[in-house]
Formats: C-alpha cells, structure tokens, sequence
C-alpha cells in the first residue's frame, strides 16, 4: 500500500489506527483459522501421524481421545483458540509436554536473534544507503550498490558458513554454535550472538541499503531539499535536518516487511548455528511429526508478521504529519 | 543502466544453458557414488573435484541448475497466472472485490514461503512440488499488487477514459489496453520473484524441505558440505557461488528491464 | 547587447510608502528615474559567457548580463529556454549531471566553481531564492516557523531571537500568528509562497530569485504575492531577478527585461522600451500574444 493509500485510508489518525488494530485482530482471527485448517485436512489424522503407520489401531483411537481429536473440528478450533487465549497452547501428542512454556522460552532466543540482526542490517545499511546515495555519481557511491546488489544475491546460510568458518573455525575469535542464556553468562551469550546476528543482517543490511539509497535519491530530487539548500545548508546538514525524517517513511515499511523475512530467516540460521529458538523448536517439530507443536509455532511467527505490519502503519502516523494532524 | 540487463542477461544465460546442456551431456554421471575417489580436488578428471561420496561436483551443479531453473519457473509461473488476473480484478471490478483482494492477500503475505512449504512439508512430506507451491504461493501477492497497481494506472490514462466514452466494454478494454500495458511490469516482477524463488528454494533444500535426495539441488550440496567446511570449504563455496550468481543475474536483469519498461525513471533533467 | 537608456518599467499596484527598513542604496524608489540614476549604481550580479551544458548538448548558451545593485530585472521566456537553469546556475545549485562554465560574479567575487563551502555561506544570506512550486518547496515534516527561524539560525542567528523574528517576518507578508506552528499542508498555495518568500528575504540579501513563483498560484493570489515580491525588495534595497514566461508579471514589477529563448539571450532592455518596440521576432511575438 503506498503513503497516498495510508493517507487517504482514514480522516483522522486515531480512526486510522482504530481501523488497522480491527485487520490486525481480524487478520489474526483469520491465520488461526488457516493454520488449523491446514494442519487438520490432512490425509490420516494427527494421532497416527505423530504415532506413525506402525501403531496399532487401539492405539491411534487412544490417542485420538487422550487429545480431543475425535471431536467435530469446529469443537477443537474453539477449544484450541480458548486455550490460546488463556495462554496454554495445549500439551504436544509426542513429548506429551506442555508446548506454551516452551514456546515462550524459544521466542525469547528467536527475539534476541532477530533484535540483534535488525541493529546490524541497520547500522550497516543507514550509511552506506545515504553514502551511495548522495555519491551516486561518484565511484565510491556506484561501488556501494554494486556491493549492495552482490550483497542480496548471498543466501543467508551462506553467509553464516562462510563467518563460522572464517570466525570460528579459522580464527577461533567467537563460537561456531550454541546458545547461553545472557542471564547465566553475559560474555558467553554475546560472543555467541554475534555470527548468528551478524549472519542475518548483513544479508538484510545490503537489501536495506537499497531502500535507503532510493529513498535518499528520491528525497533528495525534492523540492524542500533545494530549497534547505538554499537557505544556505550544506549537502549532508540539508539531507540529515531535511531528508532523513522524510526518506524514514517508506524505508520503515520495508523495515517492517524485512522484520518479517528475519523472523523466517532465524528458522535458517538457528539451524546452522544450534541456536534453541522458536525454528528449531519448528524444525525438530516437523521430523518429529508433532503437528500441535507445528501449529503452534507457526502461528506464533504468523502472528509476529501481523504484528509487526500493524506496528509499522502506527508509527506510520507519527512519521507523517499529514497524516497526524489533517 | 545498460549494464545492468547485459550482466544480468549473462549471468542468466549461462545458468540457462548450463541447464540445458546437462539434460544432454555432464561430464561424469552426478549421482555416480565412488568411494575411491572421495573429497578430491579439482583435477583433469573431475573439474571441481568430488564430494564425500566421490560424486563429480562439476555433474551435480549442473543437474543442479536444472532443479533451480525448474522450481523457480513453475513457481513464478503459478504466481504469476494467479496472481496478475486477482490484481487486474482488483482493479477494475467492484469495489469490495479489490478490497478482498487486497486484504487477502495482505494475509499471504504473513505466511512466508519458507513457512508455507515448512507447514506442507509437515503435512504430506517435503518434495519439489511442496517447495514449488509453498513459493509460488506466497509469490501471488507480489504479482497482484504489480498487476492492480499497473491497471489503475492504465485506466486513468486518456486513452482508456475515451475508449471508456466511446461505450465499449470492461472486458474489450482489460483486454486491448491493460495487460499489454501491464505485461512489462510482469515481466519484472517475474525476474525479481525469480530471484526470491531460488533463494527460497536453496534455503529449503538446505533445511531438507526441498528436492529430494538423489535428485542434485544447490541448497542440498550446501547442506550436505557443512560438516566438512574444515576439510574442504570449496565444497559448500561451489554451489554458494553457484546460488549467488543466479539470484544477482535475476536481480540485475528484473533492474535493466525495469529501466526498459519505465524510460521516465531514467530520463531525468 | 546594448542597453537602451529608457525610463524604467512601473511598479503594477505596488504604490506604497518606503519601508522603514533596507532602502539604503537608493535614495529614490520613485519610478521614472532611472535614468538618472543609472551610473549611481554599483554592479551587483555579472553574468559572463555563461553556458550549461547536459551530456546530450548545450542548454544555455552565452549568457551575459548584469544586474546593479537594487534593480530589479526580469527574465522572459518559454518553458525549456534555460531561464531556471541560468538561476540555479547562479545559485550554485544546477541539477546532477549538468555543468556551468563562463563567469558569474557577485560584488565581484567568482561563484562558478567556489567551494561548496563559500557558496553555502552565501546562499541564503547574500543570495535569496522562491521557487516555482510553493506545494512541494518545503519540507512537509516540520513545522513552518522553524523553516523560517533555520534560514536564520543557519547564518549566525541565536536560535531563541530566530524564532520570534521568524514570527515577525511571517506578520510582514499578512501570515497570521499561528502559522508558525503550522505544518506546510495545512497552507494553501498562496501562504506557502509567502512563508517561501519570507525564507529568502530572512537575511536581507543583496539579490532575490524569483523563478516563476506565481505561475502555480491563482490570479488573484498571483497579484498579492507579486506585492509582497515587489515591495520586500524595495524594502531591504535588495536587487531582483524575476523569472517568468509572463510579460505582463515583468511589466508590472521590473524595471529592465531579459528575453531568452533556446538557451540565448535575444533581446535586453528597459521594460518600456522592449514592450512597446521590441527588436527581435521572437520579443514581438511573446509581445502580440500577450495583447
């Protein structure tokens, strides 16, 4: 949607929001359905999934009955969505564990992770961008995007075998895996996060820089900066006083949209960096064929993409005073 | 930039061709297993020497490439036949079809593809197809937007609004002015979706949520060289590079013609 | 290019006392004496050989004037004649991609070339400029009394004395008070060129630009900014370039007229002269079309 859509989207700002926090829920209500229904048409039914073509039948109706599964579908959505709401995400038809503690300990390791990639795609991205920007014309400036352009081609995984080998294996600066708790060992959880952030942003931080290239070049053909110029500002003061908060605006939705892509990307990285966040816990949910837990987890990330679009529109009206005060 | 669309059509070619040639000839059988020659280097026999099972790198990158030109085609495709239609729709049926449009596809786009094919591969087992649908999906809002945004372009031009006088019909317009005007478009969002499609493909692969074993895959070649990265880094390097190349061909090529299709991006006093 | 003495242009509507302020280089700002002053006058702007060329070709070709100190001239021509870019040329402000070569002085000092570091301690101070298009020449994000108070605050002043002066010069083009706090889109075309104006003349400065500033606005509106235009510079003494494609906005506010066309000077004179007795084709045309 672009800013003129955003602007005429509603009056007043506050109708604004009201009207994206109604999609935001309605959207949530509506991927709960979809990842239910997903997980619920499938051919054979969990119990024999998670138990495998080898259980016996007594068996598989026993396990059917111990988790609800042989109630109508529309009694286990709402018994499901009732749980959510309070919380419990329901116990796992293989470990026989309750998934919500788990879940909220693996969301916290994700959290980090994602924190940590979106600080370094940032402070890679946001100065590089103005740099290749305001130099488009010079050779530093084209070497910048061509990088950029490289740097959007590497696959994340790739990035992150190339660190771990060149970091770990090699230098043996920082760790090559593994996960500790920033409350047990400070120093140990962040030579441990760095490969892994580092992995994730730079990646991002070059598709980012893009963004922020194109915003600065768009902002920089504008009216205002000539005449900021004008008034006898320099280049960078005009474009720092002037631009940036401008430029901000459609560089924050694609933050917003890249929120989403780190959140997907973590699934890649924690795997090759052990990390026991919330794609391991997918990943090992899958081979372990634990679709409760699968359900969860998904609709957990769906959830932080919703949330994140929602989050973006809002601050969308603080960016944007014509939005705030028309 | 000119240069853009000849490094970007390169780059492209060569994957293309490379494809092409290994449904015909590869230098040794890629998925010949031979213990005797495992981990080698790059010698006169095996170019860019073997695997851990004495499989020829070179075979299996090529063969490769055909997996990575197959899943990125049929998914940009299916995207791309679902997609442009909804967009066009969007833009010239009623109003709360484009809103439902819009809306709906506001909610794929909260499933990323990764997720997707993760979710089908939990359900009914991880295949190319899985992978292929799981992309192409989460690829119909891109295409739906270009496609809805490029119409209400169309339609408030001049020439639409006459032939819109002039009595003719919805459909005669979507047919003779929209999508020639819109096909351009598509054609970019095409090449960029390309490039996201071979990433999403590489990275499932490399999970093991794509293509098969034995059938050869980049990701999976990435994967399977992870553990002996201290023993031989070219092993994970190759079809690293191989990726990179591809997913920048697309790129630059979705930017040349990008520029091609929108002369006033360029042109500017 | 010779220059015809002639009594100058008159002042359309602008028949108002001498501000109190500026006005000290002419003792005089009664019309038809321009020909009596005319040596008085020191050079203030000289535009030598001026040409810019694009990579496809030249864009303006030789361009040679001069502008004295508190005269007040207008530059005529269609759109794409170069008028704008031979402003922005003096500005030190062309485009990417564009270059000036020639000469351009101002009291003497070269701004062709000059550090980016002198250039900008002059714009705003001893140069002023309005643009064309008063909805997108400032900056949609920050309130409009901290536009002014910067063109002050930029050029030495203290940040609190800035910001009530910024309040003052809005009240001397009729902004009411509140327009301070105001953002830009909360303006209508005609207050935005005012508050643009109010920018350029913040520092008193020696010359004003003016590139088609009413050429957006509506006809009613046009008059009253072409006021404040006319009677801001008769104020502070400032000299006047006034860029238009409208001969009757040049009759009414400058004293002697440029007319350009592909990039060249064809035609100079006092305003008078060249309307009633244009030499060139071209002048006589744009002349014709305007009766």
């Amino acid at each position: 949607m672009t800013v003129g859509e955003r602007v005429a989207a509603g009056a007043s700002p506050a109708v604004a929001i009201a009207r994206r926090l109604v999609i935001f829920v309605v959207s949530v209500g509506v991927a709960s359905v979809v990842v239910f229904a997903f997980m619920a048409v499938l051919p054979g039914d969990p119990a024999q999934v998670a138990l495998g073509v080898n259980a016996t039948p007594e068996l598989v109706e026993q396990t059917r009955q111990e988790f609800g599964l042989d109630r109508p579908l529309v009694t286990q959505y709402l018994d499901w969505m009732g749980g959510l709401l309070t919380g419990d995400f329901g116990t796992s038809y293989v470990t026989k564990e309750a998934i919500g503690p788990q879940l909220l300990d693996r969301l916290g390791v994700t959290l980090w992770l994602v924190g940590a990639g979106m600080l370094v795609a940032l402070l890679l991205a946001v100065p590089t961008g103005i740099v290749a920007a305001v130099r488009h014309r010079k050779p530093s400036g084209v070497i910048v995007s061509a990088a950029s352009q490289v740097g959007v081609a590497v696959p994340a995984f790739l990035a992150a075998i190339i660190l771990v080998q060149v970091f770990a294996v090699q230098l043996g600066w920082l760790p090559s895996g593994g996960w500790t708790p920033p409350a047990y060992d400070v120093g140990a959880w962040l030579s441990g996060l760095i490969l892994p952030a580092v992995s994730l942003g730079l990646v991002q931080g070059a598709v980012l820089t893009r963004y922020v290239r194109s915003a600065v070049l768009d902002v920089q053909r504008e009216d205002f900066l000539r005449t900021a110029r004008a008034k006898g500002l320099r280049p960078y003061p005009a474009l720092l006083r002037h631009g940036l908060r401008n430029a901000a605006v459609p560089v924050v939705t694609v933050l917003g949209l890249q929120l989403a892509t780190l959140l997907v990307g973590a699934v890649v990285i924690e795997r090759v960096f052990v990390l026991p966040g919330l794609g391991s816990m997918l990943l090992d949910a899958v081979a372990a064929r634990d679709l409760l837990t699968v359900q969860s987890v998904v609709l957990v990330l769906v959830v932080g993409v919703l949330l994140v679009n929602f989050l973006v529109d809002v601050l969308y009206a603080v960016l944007d005073p014509r939005l705030r005060r028309s | 930039m000119r240069g853009n669309l000849v490094v970007g059509g390169a780059l492209v070619g060569v994957v293309v061709v490379t494809a092409l040639v290994s449904l015909l000839w590869t230098p040794l059988d890629p998925q010949a297993v031979d213990a005797s020659v495992r981990l080698l280097g790059p010698t006169s026999q095996h170019l860019l020497g073997t695997d851990k099972f004495g499989r020829d790198v070179l075979s299996q990158l090529m063969v490769g490439a055909q997996t990575t030109l197959y899943v990125g085609i049929v998914a940009v495709g299916l995207a791309a036949v679902a997609g442009v239609p909804l967009g066009v729709l969007a833009a010239m049926g009623p109003r709360w079809l484009g809103e439902l449009v819009l809306r709906t596809s506001d909610l794929v786009l909260a499933f990323p593809a990764l997720l997707l094919a993760i979710m089908l591969a939990a359900v009914y087992g991880a295949s190319t197809l899985t992978a292929m649908i799981a992309i192409g999906v989460a690829t119909v809002p891109a295409f739906a937007r270009v496609a809805r945004a490029g119409t209400l372009q169309v339609l408030s031009r001049e020439y639409t609004l006459a032939a819109r006088a002039g009595g003719r019909s919805r459909w005669w317009i979507a047919w003779r002015h929209v999508l020639p005007n819109v096909s351009g478009m598509v054609v970019v969002q095409s090449s960029v979706s390309f490039a996201m499609a071979v990433l999403a493909e590489a990275a499932l692969s490399f999970l093991g949520f794509g293509t098969a074993p034995p059938t050869p895959s980049w990701g999976r070649m990435l994967q399977e060289s992870q553990e002996l990265l201290a023993v031989d880094a070219r092993l994970a390097l190759v079809p690293g590079l191989a990726i990179a190349a591809v997913v920048l061909g697309f790129n630059l090529l979705g930017d040349g013609l990008r520029d091609r299709f929108d002369p006033h991006l360029e042109a500017r006093r | 290019m010779t220059e015809r003495a002639c009594p100058e242009g008159h002042l359309g509507g602008v028949e108002r006392p001498e501000g109190a302020l500026g006005g000290v280089d002419r003792p005089d700002s009664s019309p038809d004496q321009g020909l009596h002053r005319e040596p008085e006058r020191d050079g203030l702007l000289a535009v030598d050989g001026l040409s810019i060329t694009h990579d496809d070709g030249e864009l303006v070709d030789d361009v040679s004037f001069r502008i004295a100190q508190g005269e007040r001239v207008g530059l005529i021509g269609a759109s794409g004649s170069g008028k704008s870019l031979t402003a922005s040329a003096i500005m030190g402000l062309l485009p990417d991609g564009l270059a000036a070569s020639g000469s351009v002085t101002l009291r003497g000092r070269q701004l062709l070339g000059a550090p980016e570091r002198e250039l900008s301690r002059l714009r705003g101070k001893d140069l002023g400029m309005v643009f064309q298009e008063p909805m997108t020449a400032l900056n949609p994000a920050m309130r409009i009394g901290r536009q002014v108070a910067e063109a002050l605050t930029i050029h030495g002043t203290a940040r609190r004395r800035a910001a009530d002066r910024a309040r003052e010069l809005l009240d001397r083009v009729g902004l009411p008070e509140r327009t301070a706090r105001a953002y830009p889109h909360e303006l209508s075309g005609g207050q935005r060129q005012r508050v643009l104006l109010t920018i350029a003349l913040a520092n008193d400065p020696a010359l004003l630009i003016c590139d088609e500033p009413t050429t957006a606005l509506d006809v009613t509106v046009q008059a009253q900014v072409l006021d404040l235009v006319a009677e801001g510079v008769r104020d502070r003494g400032t000299s006047l370039l006034f860029i238009t494609h409208d001969l009757a906005v040049i009759a009414s506010v400058c004293e002697r007229v440029l007319v350009c066309r592909d990039g060249r000077l064809v035609e100079e004179g006092p305003v008078r002269a060249v309307l009633s007795d244009p030499e060139h084709d071209y002048t006589r045309r744009l002349v014709e079309a305007a009766l």
